[in-house]
């Protein structure tokens, strides 16, 4: 067994973070679940709703395909096996549920077995992605301590309930707080990306819960806590770091876990416990009757496959081996994220130099979307006469800079009407032994490895050459006279 | 004051009859509805069939159908005919109450399917009908709103839990009226009251808008007093509905053609291992329609059906396990009756302990314990498989019988009273029509002479798996020969 | 006669199910619910084991609705039958410190 990588987990020495994280999302329908009404946030409070939706007596449910086939996209993004699947009643009492039980997926899941990919090549299992019906939400007024008796209450909109989720349940593999919010971007990443959802933590189309428990290395699982309430990718990893340091500290004062549920509260930064119920909720699983087995055929899962995007891990790959940037760096990450990567191969494709395109798209593209206006030609020309010298990387900015205002241009044109010119080496050299000259002193200092001494040579070489040097050259023709 | 007549055919006016006279010009829908209204006054007192009478409403459709006839237009094939619905089926911004508490004074925004589809076709809907509270019961007993009475002799029980829709009929306040059967709750009540009583194929008939009990067993069908009635009403209400995921995707089927057949050449099965419970005299009707049969050209066939003997056991677990989910909706919080309270959970009880009958009670308990965790296995998982070995039972049976012929009820109608002490005693009253519902079969009631105290008894016949057509003939042909 | 079902039982299903039982029903049911799975133990030694679970009355698979907006309910309808509403909402007690 090779040697367990002690991974930045935040905790004390020898104490592993196990995590697996619980994820809802909403699904980009037009209609619910199980009925037709608008599956549509903001709209006034009860006004998306039907017999189905209220849990009226003698509704029925019927299922949404267009439900199931970004079901089945989500399943196969994340590597999932398509199977035969069938619908369950979960039995418990809420005023947010009409029903009085949630209709969801048990034993037989449309989706199972699939994984997803963190950068350092981590993989992350997926046990399961199913589809249930959400609530309606509550809203909850009075209560602070104070107030007369009597003036607490609930008022609740159903104008969610029945809206399609997918719940996507990881396998407990998450080692640091970093990876769950590395799996909660990628996922969302994916979900975008394939159309099938917006999911946004902030809205509520993308939830999270985690399963926390520590252990020491080597040791079979600890008792686990469920986290719930984080509503960003943010303090996903806050609530995680939190609850891990508190199971440590219990555990090392000789306390144990108790297996619960608990409230991340954001604002005060530690999970509590929920007060308990007085009987643990017995769900009492079932068969839904009203609803028939789904089954998709191997030409419908096929047909969901093809037309799949190519996602983010795959896009982020193609642009790396492109470019020959790092492909868990930031700039392709970026870049990808913001769907312009399609964009850098244009610029490429039209002949331009693939890590200036990349570099320049990641600084300069941030508020110009997945189709840039500017034409992959213009910025091609850009980056050559950047490679073959006839530019300055600052000078190369502010031409960028005219031609994104302008939404296109000749880089040469806009060049030449700045009088933008770089110089050629020969005559860079000369600035440089120039400078070198007139300031004995910060050449002495730098000559006797005082790296920062350069900086008042280079601000003169600027100065006098008026911009026209390119910052690298100088700096290697410093070097080079240096002798290192 | 007991009433004691046999029901004639003859004396109350049938559906067919009434729509043809109607669409004819010989009479109109507002004598037709005038005339069930006359009786519904003068009786219903005593019998309490219904929950409400909708008796503006229906003077309304009257009119209009009339209207429409006079210009015309085609009202519909049902146009002027006074139908009961049983009042868990939805009728928008008409009370539908299941015979609960914890309904009384809802009304619905929207319809039933099957109320939708009668409606299409001209029906005058009466009002709505009594019934053990959501259905759960075999005698009308168990209503939140009172009894009803057998019109044939008021003492006796008109069977349950459609006892209101068979009352109804029975008593000439509507031609044809519509129940639910879960476990026998249409056929048995029919065969108390002397009538013709359906259970179609599970998912020939839409259940959306009928207020559930069990969803896998529930079916909604006619009461009527022919035949033919009923081979009219079982076509009107069938045929795939996109609001219900179990319905069968096809259309209705053609009934009423089947009917002049004849049955020379069908296997009649007789179930050999048939349960005991039946009483002499049903059991002597029932011969005497296997004579009629044979005498008609039917072969009559032995068949077994050794798991009969468990459908009681699998059924009272599935049936009161699915209530248990389906009725936990009604918790008041988005219509129905509240019992108001500082805590949610608190409200929750204190409206259920007030709204729900004792027999509901007992049934979501059972239920829910048969779920619970630890002994789902044990109880609701085993149900599913014996469900299992009944359907398998019939499968067998119907490879070498067209039909089956049972008992529908083990007694004629009994007295008020006699069955309520011992909730068992109750469900046994169900031991011949149950099968048929975890199988998902149709089956029907066909009167069939009477038993003792002079009250009617019915024959069920039953039929596979969409075979409505097979099982109307054979109805058709013990009507002629009774 | 082993009992099958005990007044505990009993009143922790009450619980699940959200049912006041008074002392006096919980022995009344106790008693009838314990006499019902008495006369259910007939199927206890059936052998059911390779016997696959009925599921389906009759056999359909893949029953699905186009995404299709269709008609909603009238707020004011419903609401107008809620037994309490405000602002457009259904109106409860408070839940007692759970969290969905």
């Amino acid at each position: 067994m090779s040697p367990i990588e002690k991974l930045d987990n935040g905790l004390p020495d020898g104490w592993e973070l196990v995590v697996g994280l619980e994820v809802h999302v909403e699904l980009a329908t037009k209609t619910k679940l199980f009925s037709s009404s608008p599956n549509r946030f903001g709209d006034e409070p009860n006004t998306n709703i039907d017999p189905v939706t209220l849990g009226l007596p003698g509704a029925l449910p019927v299922l949404n395909e267009q439900a199931v086939e970004l079901a089945m996209r989500i399943g196969l993004a994340l590597n999932c096996q398509v199977q035969p699947c069938t619908f369950h009643r979960k039995n418990y009492f809420y005023p947010d549920l009409p029903k009085a039980y949630q209709i969801s997926q048990y034993d037989q899941p449309l989706n199972v077995d699939g994984h997803l990919m963190l950068p350092g090549n981590v993989r992350i299992d997926v046990e399961r992605a199913h589809l249930e019906e959400d609530t309606g939400k509550s809203t909850h007024f009075g209560g602070t301590s104070g107030r007369i008796h009597g003036s607490e209450y609930s008022l609740i909109d159903f104008n969610r309930a029945g809206v399609p989720l997918v719940e996507i349940v990881s396998r407990p593999d998450i080692r640091t707080p970093e990876q769950a919010r590395q799996y909660v971007n990628e996922l969302r990443a994916i979900l975008v990306a394939i159309g099938a959802s917006d999911a946004k933590m902030e809205e509520g189309s993308m939830r999270c819960d985690a399963n926390v428990s520590v252990r020491h290395y080597g040791d079979p699982l600890g008792t686990r806590c469920e986290i719930k309430n984080v509503n960003s990718v943010r303090s996903l990893g806050r609530a995680i770091e939190y609850e891990a340091r508190r199971q440590v500290d219990l555990l090392e004062t000789g306390g144990s876990i108790r297996q619960e549920t608990r409230h991340w509260d954001d604002a005060d930064g530690r999970t509590h416990t929920l007060r308990t119920k007085e009987d643990a909720d017995d769900y009492r699983y079932f068969l839904e009757p009203d609803l028939v087995p789904l089954a998709p055929d191997a030409a419908w899962v096929e047909r969901v496959r093809a037309a799949l995007p190519v996602l983010p891990a795959a896009r982020r790959a193609a642009l790396a081996a492109l470019t020959g940037a790092d492909i868990e760096g930031e700039a392709v990450s970026v870049v990808v994220e913001r769907g312009q990567d399609n964009y850098v191969k244009a610029v490429v494709d039209a002949g331009g130099e693939a890590a200036r395109a990349l570099v320049w798209v990641q600084q300069s593209f941030a508020d110009e979307g997945d189709s840039p206006r500017l034409p992959a030609k213009d910025l091609a020309t850009l980056t050559v006469m950047e490679r073959e010298g006839k530019l300055t990387a600052t000078q190369a900015k502010t031409v960028l800079g005219d031609m994104l205002a302008a939404g296109g241009g000749d880089p040469a044109a806009i060049a030449a009407s700045k009088g933008f010119e770089a110089l050629d080496t020969s005559a860079i050299a000369q600035f440089v032994d120039d400078a070198i000259a007139a300031q004995p002193d910060a050449w002495a200092k730098y000559c006797a490895g005082e790296e920062k001494a350069v900086g008042a040579l280079v601000g003169s070489i600027m100065k006098a050459s008026k911009g026209k040097a390119d910052g690298k050259v100088v700096t290697a023709l410093l070097q080079e006279r240096r002798g290192s | 004051m007991f009433l004691r007549r046999v029901v004639s055919m003859a004396e109350f006016p049938t559906v067919s009859s009434i729509a043809a006279d109607v669409a004819a010009g010989r009479t109109t829908a507002s004598d037709v509805l005038d005339a069930h209204l006359a009786r519904i006054d003068a009786r219903e007192g005593e019998v309490h069939a219904f929950n409400l009478v909708m008796r503006e409403r229906a003077m309304a459709v009257a009119t209009d159908i009339d209207a429409r006839v006079k210009r015309g237009e085609n009202p519909g094939r049902l146009a002027g005919v006074p139908i009961a619905l049983k009042d868990n089926m939805c009728t928008r911004g008409v009370e539908t109450t299941c015979s609960s508490r914890i309904l009384e004074g809802w009304k619905p925004p929207y319809d039933a399917t099957a109320v939708q589809k009668l409606a299409a076709e001209g029906a005058v809907f009466v009002g709505k009908t009594n019934l053990d509270e959501f259905a759960m019961g075999s005698s009308t007993e168990n209503s939140a709103f009172g009894p009803t009475r057998n019109p044939l002799d008021t003492s006796r029980v008109p069977g349950g839990s459609s006892g209101g829709s068979a009352a109804a009929v029975a008593a000439g306040f509507a031609a044809g009226s519509l129940g639910s059967d879960t476990g026998g709750s249409i056929r048995q009540p029919a065969a108390l009251c002397g009538l013709v009583g359906v259970k179609p194929t599970y998912g020939l008939v839409s259940r959306y808008g009928l207020v559930a009990f069990a969803s896998s067993l529930d079916q909604i069908g006619p009461f009527t007093h022919t035949v033919e009635d009923a081979a009219i009403l079982t076509e009107v209400i069938s045929g795939h509905d996109p609001m219900d995921s179990t319905s069968i995707p096809q259309p209705a089927p053609d009934l009423v053609g089947a009917l002049g057949t004849g049955v020379k050449g069908l296997r009649i099965g007789r179930v050999a291992d048939l349960p005991k419970g039946a009483d002499p005299d049903v059991l002597a009707r029932l011969d005497a329609a296997f004579e009629a049969l044979a005498k008609a050209g039917a072969t009559i066939i032995d068949v077994t059906l050794p798991s009969l003997s468990f459908a009681l056991t699998a059924y009272y677990l599935i049936a009161p396990a699915e209530a248990s989910s389906n009725l936990a909706r009604y918790d008041g919080v988005r219509y129905g009756k509240r019992v108001a309270a500082g805590d949610i959970n608190t409200m929750y009880a204190d409206t259920r302990e007030a709204g729900f009958g004792d027999e509901v009670k007992r049934r979501i308990m059972l239920g829910t314990y048969a779920l619970s965790a630890g002994y789902y296995d044990a109880y609701y998982g085993k149900a599913l498989k014996v469900r299992r070995l009944i359907a398998d039972d019939f499968a067998r049976a119907y490879k070498t019988a067209d039909v089956i012929l049972t008992p529908t009820s083990p007694s004629v109608a009994f007295r008020f009273g006699s069955k309520t002490d011992d909730p068992l005693a109750m469900y046994l009253c169900d031991i011949f029509t149950i099968p048929t519902n975890l199988a998902g079969h149709p089956a029907m009631s066909v009167p069939f002479g009477t038993g003792q105290n002079n009250m009617p008894v019915g024959v069920q016949v039953l039929a596979p798996t969409l075979g409505e057509a097979t099982m109307f003939r054979v109805a058709a042909e013990l009507e002629r020969a009774v | 006669m082993s009992q099958r079902l005990t007044a505990a039982d009993v009143a922790k299903v009450a619980r699940l199910a959200r049912l006041n039982v008074s002392p006096e029903e919980v022995e009344r049911y106790t008693r009838q619910l314990d006499g019902m799975l008495d006369h259910f133990a007939d199927i206890d030694n059936l052998d059911l084991a390779s016997v696959e679970p009925m599921t389906q009355p009759y056999p359909l698979v893949n029953v699905l609705r186009a995404d299709v907006e269709r008609p909603c309910l009238d707020r004011d309808e419903v609401l107008a039958v809620a037994p309490a509403a405000e602002e457009g909402r259904f109106r409860v007690p408070p839940s007692g410190g759970l969290d969905g």
